[in-house]
């Protein structure tokens, strides 16, 4: 192959083409260096002494027979954290270390460093912490009263929204109280990090995150430093799904380096992952849908109630979107919605994909099918009739006044073809597989029907903003952003937006690090491509225009990019408070056996309001991936709670789907309709195939059974042992 | 670490020593932290996940199920040590890419090192057999599409019938 080809076929990788990833080869070399890949001379390893109870006063903690351990180079506890004993990405309320009370399972009370991971675990089981058992407080519902666990409250946010008349009543009514489990990201690569002292008093940190500068400004605060003597490198970042947008063992990691003067690795075991990062809200919710005979929707109540176990995080916003998105993708002219975020002993909850937007479609769907049904209207056509569309406003009363192809996304995912029924399946086709299924005359299908919504980046009045620069020197295009790849393929869409803006081929990605550049924001939120994209896309346009000024490289711009400035919801949840909206469609097909409650999920069909396909490949290896973990919710994962004691903090009793689990994906249409102010018009699509997916899916196992199925996950015994299955 | 190992084995075709290794050590952590061997994950440690999978005398094992000692005077082979003939990539490694099923990674370089070993088993797996065989590699980020995609893309090639039955939009 010549060079002049090679040229030719990356200049053709532009945006729209499905161009490869830049860092595609180390990953299937297995050279790519992930977090828990990294080395370093001298390097000794860290680990993290964890409660084993949701709640206990600590009376004492003992660290000598610890330091006792032969190989061990460092024992600390909160007596050791020189700056801030907190930090939190809102509030700053959760300890690097217990001091006096633990107020969930696995919470960090202690840490070592030590030669060999294996010493690192034995002294941390030798420190001895004499506890006191507290009651743990685990009913988010009763948390909203109860006597404070926590000298901040149990309410970390409580809002209303109050949109139209109160008083409209429609002529059928529709409720029900609808319940969602705690679900775990549970990327692959587990948290992990390196942490290099710097010899002067400073730390250089190596971590896999989401968002390197607002890690770097905790840890700090955190050790007292200037921000300027924490400088962090993203490190290989395997998965994250917003399970890494907290601080997780990053201030752990830099106070035991700076304590041993050594760089210090630590890597979580899986059971550490489970507890030691946030998980998905579980959510209690009530709802009063009331319509016309006609069936035009008239008003929306609901009650939210949003379990953020032990520690703020991100709850007040997860609480807005939640509630913002309560009504659904629909016209709604009246609605009520309150909604409370409350402190328990449970695990902390914060982002995962979705943000609150998932919970809230689980019920609001569940209610348009008990509308459809009350009505005897089809329950597609139900949506139809109220779909929403441009123009339209937000129960916030916002204006809808970018894309909005709901109707669209509706239309092309109803009229996918149905799987065909195999009248003599392959055992390992059946529900629960081989060997499993007892009578095959009892295996029903069902066919369900889910749309859903939630807003683009950050919302509410949040400045949200991203920063890139691009060098262009001797034909080559250099660009330097901060933003987290976790795996969703921003780097490869850096090089099709430079390929295509300067016209070059060869397009290097600088290290993501915090000393040479602004913050990206967070990788979250499905804003990647817009914020960070429309910074890279300005900052090259902006070398653009000095190249065709006659200007001569090198040359260099940087853009700080800040989407339309929003505003926080007012006293009755009213305001502008987003800036654009991304929409999905998902029909499931759903095999069960009534006997055994098992499920197997076969097809799943899809439209997504996409805005400009990008990268074909890279949105289908979203929409595929988003699918799977809307699977897993709806019919597999939840972190089993017991009086706040986690029972299921492993992959062999915490299940997410195998690729027998995953039915086939048939995307019936990718709705290209570009979204005025967008960059390119592309609308990011990281996180509509999971909102709706859970949502079809339990809708599907509602047709098979004939069950009502108010809650997700669906249980085999959800099922089996149902008062009268059909 | 009083109570240490040490052993050889032979890990990609080369003599390797092994010395003053606790005895607890698992394959993987030795292939890890003392080979200089990262391509095996380290993702749950008890076997459910596959991220660490590597061949064992030629067959498929979770590394970090394996005592690195009791792989003495084994043969092992990893992803950094699969046959690419005279390439930089082994063909599943080449679909891999050309199918977009890599996304994060962490799972890849263990479904690739399973891929391979299914095809030398079974060189026309129909789609619920390559379900199956890779069933013990969890992937959180692609929902497998583009996986089962790239394996079915090296089945065609590999029988020379062309492209694979599972479209990957270009």
């Amino acid at each position: 192959m010549t060079v002049t080809t090679d040229r030719q076929e990356r200049l053709r990788e532009r945006l729209g083409s499905s161009a490869k990833r830049p860092d595609g080869i180390p990953k299937v070399q297995g050279s790519f260096a992930f977090s828990s890949d990294l080395q370093a001379d001298g390097m000794v390893w860290g680990h993290i002494l964890r409660s084993p109870h949701p709640h206990a006063r600590i009376r004492s903690i003992d660290i000598g027979p610890a330091l006792a351990v032969p190989g061990v180079h460092a024992v600390l506890t909160s007596d050791d954290v020189p700056g801030d004993k907190t930090y939190g990405l809102e509030h700053a309320d959760q300890p690097v270390f217990a001091h006096d009370v633990v107020m969930h399972i696995g919470e960090a009370v202690a840490a070592v460093a030590a030669d060999h991971p294996d010493t690192a675990r034995r002294a941390a089981r030798a420190i001895v912490v004499d506890y006191e058992e507290l009651e743990p407080l685990v009913d988010a519902e009763a948390a909203i009263t109860a006597e404070p666990i926590h000298p901040d409250g149990n309410v970390f946010a409580e809002l209303v929204i109050r949109h139209g008349d109160p008083s409209a009543v429609g002529e059928v009514v529709v409720e029900g109280t609808y319940e969602v489990g705690m679900q775990d990201q549970a990327f692959m690569g587990p948290e992990s990090g390196l942490a290099v002292p710097d010899g002067e008093g400073g730390v250089d940190l190596h971590m896999s995150t989401q968002w390197l500068h607002v890690d770097r400004d905790q840890v700090a605060n955190c050790l007292g430093l200037s921000h300027d003597k924490v400088r962090m490198t993203l490190a290989g970042v395997g998965g994250a799904f917003g399970a890494r947008e907290d601080v997780s063992m990053q201030v752990h990691l830099c106070l035991l380096a700076l304590h041993t003067g050594r760089p210090v690795k630590m890597v979580f075991t899986r059971e550490e992952s489970f507890l030691g990062h946030v998980h998905r809200h579980p959510a209690r919710m009530h709802y009063r849908h009331h319509a016309s005979r006609d069936g035009k929707l008239v008003k929306i109540e609901a009650r939210i109630v949003l379990d953020g176990g032990a520690y703020a995080s991100t709850s007040r916003p997860v609480l807005v979107n939640a509630a913002c998105f309560a009504a659904g993708p629909y016209d709604v002219p009246n609605a009520l919605i309150e909604g409370w975020a409350v402190r328990t002993n449970n695990p902390s909850c914060g982002a995962m994909r979705g943000f609150g937007a998932v919970q809230v479609c689980f019920a609001h769907e569940a209610q348009m099918d008990k509308l459809a049904t009350a009505l005897g209207i089809d329950p597609v056509e139900l949506r139809l009739r109220n779909a929403m569309k441009t123009g339209d406003r937000l129960i916030t009363g916002q204006l809808i006044a970018g894309t909005a192809p709901v109707k669209e996304l509706i239309e092309t995912c109803s009229a996918a073809p149905l799987p065909a029924e195999d009248p003599d399946p392959d055992p390992m086709a059946l529900p629960g597989g081989a060997g499993r299924t007892a009578d095959r005359s009892r295996v029903r299908r069902g066919v369900g029907f889910a749309l859903g919504f939630k807003n683009l980046m950050y919302s509410a009045g949040f400045d949200d903003y991203s920063t890139a620069r691009v060098r262009l020197e001797n034909g080559v295009a250099t660009v330097t952003c901060a933003a987290a790849e976790v795996g969703q393929g921003f780097v490869t869409l850096v090089q099709q937006i430079v390929r295509e803006v300067l016209e070059v081929d060869e397009v290097v990605l600088a290290p993501a690090e915090t000393a040479s550049i602004g913050s990206a924001g967070s990788t979250s939120a499905s804003r990647q491509t817009w914020m960070s994209g429309g910074a890279v896309e300005r900052a090259a346009l902006a070398v653009r225009a000095r190249l065709d000024s006659g200007e001569h490289e090198p040359l260099e711009e940087t853009y700080e990019h800040h989407h339309p400035p929003t505003s926080p919801l007012d006293a009755d949840g009213q305001g502008d408070a987003h800036v654009s909206y991304i929409f999905a469609a998902h029909r499931a097909v759903v095999d069960v056996d009534l006997d055994l409650g098992l499920v197997r999920v076969v097809e799943i069909a899809t439209s997504q309001d996409v805005g400009r396909v990008l990268n074909p490949v890279q949105v289908v290896g979203q929409i595929e991936g988003g699918i799977a973990q809307g699977v897993g919710l709806a019919v597999m994962e939840e972190i089993v709670l017991d009086r706040g004691v986690v029972r299921n903090a492993s992959f062999t009793d915490y299940l997410i789907p195998t690729a027998l689990d995953m039915p086939e994906i048939a995307i019936a249409a990718l709705i290209e309709q570009p979204e005025p102010g967008a960059p390119f018009g592309a609308k990011g699509v990281g996180e509509t195939p999971t909102i709706s997916s859970s949502a079809a899916v339990a809708a599907a196992v509602r047709a098979a059974t004939g069950l009502e199925l108010p809650r997700i996950p669906i249980r085999p015994q959800d099922i089996s042992l149902a008062a009268s299955p059909v | 670490m009083s109570e240490t190992a040490a052993f050889r084995l032979r890990v990609n075709g080369t003599e390797r020593v092994v010395e003053g290794a606790w005895i607890g050590e698992s394959l993987l952590y030795v292939l890890r932290e003392r080979l200089g061997l990262p391509g095996a994950k380290n993702a749950c440690e008890q076997g459910e996940c596959g991220s660490c999978s590597v061949l064992l005398d030629g067959t498929l094992v979770c590394a970090c199920l394996v005592l690195g000692a009791s792989a003495a005077e084994r043969e092992v082979v990893t992803v950094e040590g699969l046959p690419n003939g005279s390439g930089e990539l082994t063909d599943v490694q080449q679909a891999f890419l050309d199918e977009g099923a890599v996304q994060c990674g962490f799972c890849t370089p263990g479904l690739i090192v399973t891929v391979h070993d299914l095809l030398e088993r079974n060189a026309a797996p129909s789609d619920l057999e390559l379900r199956e065989a890779i069933s013990g590699n969890l992937c959180r980020c692609t929902g497998y599409g583009r996986i089962l995609a790239a394996a079915q893309a090296v089945v065609a090639e590999r029988s020379g019938s062309g492209r694979s039955q599972r479209e990957t939009p270009s």
